[in-house]
């Protein structure tokens, strides 16, 4: 059975250009970057180099830099450690929406249990921030405004500049989680306003476990592991120099590619897009336009995600739902009950999301299985009007 | 999150799915907002199930535990099918994930619920009958 694998917004898999790269930093080039001699020294040149090519792709100097785990810990790092710093000098009221990744959600969580104050500015239908709701939310006392580019479930790109100046107006720290949109989308913090910006490899076809953390510079912070002075004290810790060279690199890729690959999947996601609203009482969730090339986002009614990710699995497809059944939680997705979908729909959200390898023959294959699987579930489902007792 | 075979064996071919017209008895558990409804269709004679369908809107587990319900009563006395849990269930599946234990797991509660619609089917029968008789 052939694989179709159309769950990238979760990860992707390492280039192997990414990979080359990577390999020699495992055996040859192993040395400690904080270290004193040659063996060291090398591994610390090739730390910053890839720190200039983060930097450069995201138009910040290389200093701003600041390697991490991966996104959960760039966006722990960035909501807690400026809560932290500036909770003394201005206040202990934060901004942020209802719809964004559990690592900024669950981050708020945890402040508001320690005495901060949260707002969370709503969505409309398409999951869009409003930036008059921004100006309305803040007040002398606003610390941090934390605002995702993109949406990791319905591919939603908010209106970041826009937000950025806004904050910047007011002299607010703006952080973005741009997990879903590094490589994916042109980012350029100076002309988006942008003052922290978390990434993660693995979402642009590098390792897991690296990540990257921007800092505007000047921007007051404070450090939430302890431990050496690893880049700069800020995030200590041995650097994990095969995970930062992968992450160089593969940024390096994503950038020059990006364009091209983005007209490429942008095709394929309006072609899948198109088939699946043919099956009838099937609704796009998500922006119609302004979404990631990647994301298709619907919701089958009368019929549960996990059932449609299970059947989607035994023909070789991978793809991911946000009904509560699939994540383990009793509830579905904060982010669609956000957008306003009643827990039915949202429990038959179906999320396929593109990448590099898929072709229009990976779609078509999804076209033509998935109403033969919507009609077996359907005819199995006692809430499918056809099936109701007269 | 993993399944047994024997799950996703009921998940892929369902046993006994569909409805049944003219039912002796029919119950449902579970509602939409949760993501789990099962739906139990009976035909009983002389106290025993003679025939059982389920229809089940839900997930993997949800499907399977009906699928297996229905395999586990078919010929089964009333009383003898009211004793099998939805641990019985779960055990014969060969085991759920334990955040499934609790959420999709409902399908004997579904069976008792058809049980009680018999029953109070088969009273209101009676009764008629005896109206009728009486007048």
């Amino acid at each position: 059975m052939r694989t179709i694998y159309l769950d990238h917004a979760a990860t992707t898999a390492v280039d192997p250009r990414v990979l080359e790269a990577m390999l020699p930093v495992f055996t040859e080039v192993y040395g400690n970057a904080s270290s004193m001699h040659h063996v060291g020294q090398a591994a610390r040149k090739l730390v910053e180099e890839a720190r200039e090519k983060v930097a450069k792709a995201i138009g910040a100097a290389p200093g701003e830099i600041y390697f991490t785990s991966g996104g959960t810990e760039a966006d722990n790092l960035a909501v807690l450690g400026v809560a932290e710093a500036m909770a003394s000098r201005k206040g202990k009221h934060l901004i942020t929406t209802g719809i964004e990744h559990h690592a900024i959600f669950n981050s708020f969580a945890w402040l508001k249990e320690n005495g901060f104050e949260i707002s969370e500015l709503p969505v409309d239908q398409f999951g869009m921030v409003n930036p008059a709701d921004l100006e309305k939310a803040i007040r002398p006392d606003t610390i941090l405004v934390s605002i995702m580019h993109a949406n990791n479930e319905i591919g939603t790109i908010q209106p970041i500049a826009e937000l950025g100046l806004i904050c910047k107006a007011h002299k607010i720290t703006f952080h973005v989680d741009a997990v879903q949109t590094v490589g994916h989308l042109p980012i350029d913090v100076n002309a988006m306003n942008i003052d922290l910006l978390s990434m993660s490899a693995h979402k642009f076809y590098g390792p897991k476990g690296v990540g990257a953390l921007y800092l505007r510079r000047g921007v007051r912070i404070k450090p939430h592991l302890h431990g050496g002075e690893q880049e700069k004290g800020l995030r200590p810790g041995t650097e994990n120099v095969p995970g930062i060279v992968g992450l160089g690199r593969a940024i390096e890729i994503a950038v020059a590619e990006m364009a091209e690959e983005n007209a490429r999947e942008a095709a394929l996601r309006d072609q899948l897009i198109a088939g699946l609203l043919k099956i009838p009482d099937v609704r796009l969730n998500g922006h119609p336009t302004r979404r990631l090339s990647s994301n298709v986002n619907v919701s089958i009614a009368y019929i549960e995600g996990e059932s449609i990710l299970l059947s989607l699995d035994l023909q070789g497809i991978c793809a991911s739902s946000g009904s509560a059944c699939a994540s383990g939680s009793l509830e579905p997705s904060h982010v669609l009950l956000a957008i306003g979908l009643d827990h039915p729909t949202a429990h038959g959200s179906l999320r396929l999301t593109l990448g590099r390898e898929n072709t229009a023959e990976d779609v078509d294959f999804v076209l033509q299985v998935m109403p033969e699987i919507v009609q077996r579930l359907r005819k199995m489902s006692p809430i499918y009007p056809e099936n109701l007792r007269k | 999150m993993q399944y047994t075979e024997k799950v996703m064996d009921h998940f892929q071919h369902p046993r006994n799915m569909g409805q049944i017209e003219n039912p002796s008895g029919v119950g449902e558990v579970g509602n939409a907002v949760c993501g789990d409804i099962m739906r139990i269709y009976l035909t009983v004679e002389n106290n025993v199930i003679t025939d059982i369908k389920f229809q089940t809107y839900g997930c993997g587990a949800a499907v399977a535990t009906t699928s297996q319900l229905t395999e586990m009563v078919k010929g089964k006395t009333l009383e003898e099918a009211l004793k099998i849990t939805n641990a019985d269930v779960a055990k014969e599946l060969g085991g759920l994930p334990p955040v499934k234990l609790h959420c999709s797991n409902l399908a004997a509660d579904a069976l008792k619920v058809a049980i009680e619609n018999y029953q109070q089917n088969l009273k209101q029968e009676k009764e008629s009958v005896k109206n009728a008789e009486s007048r």
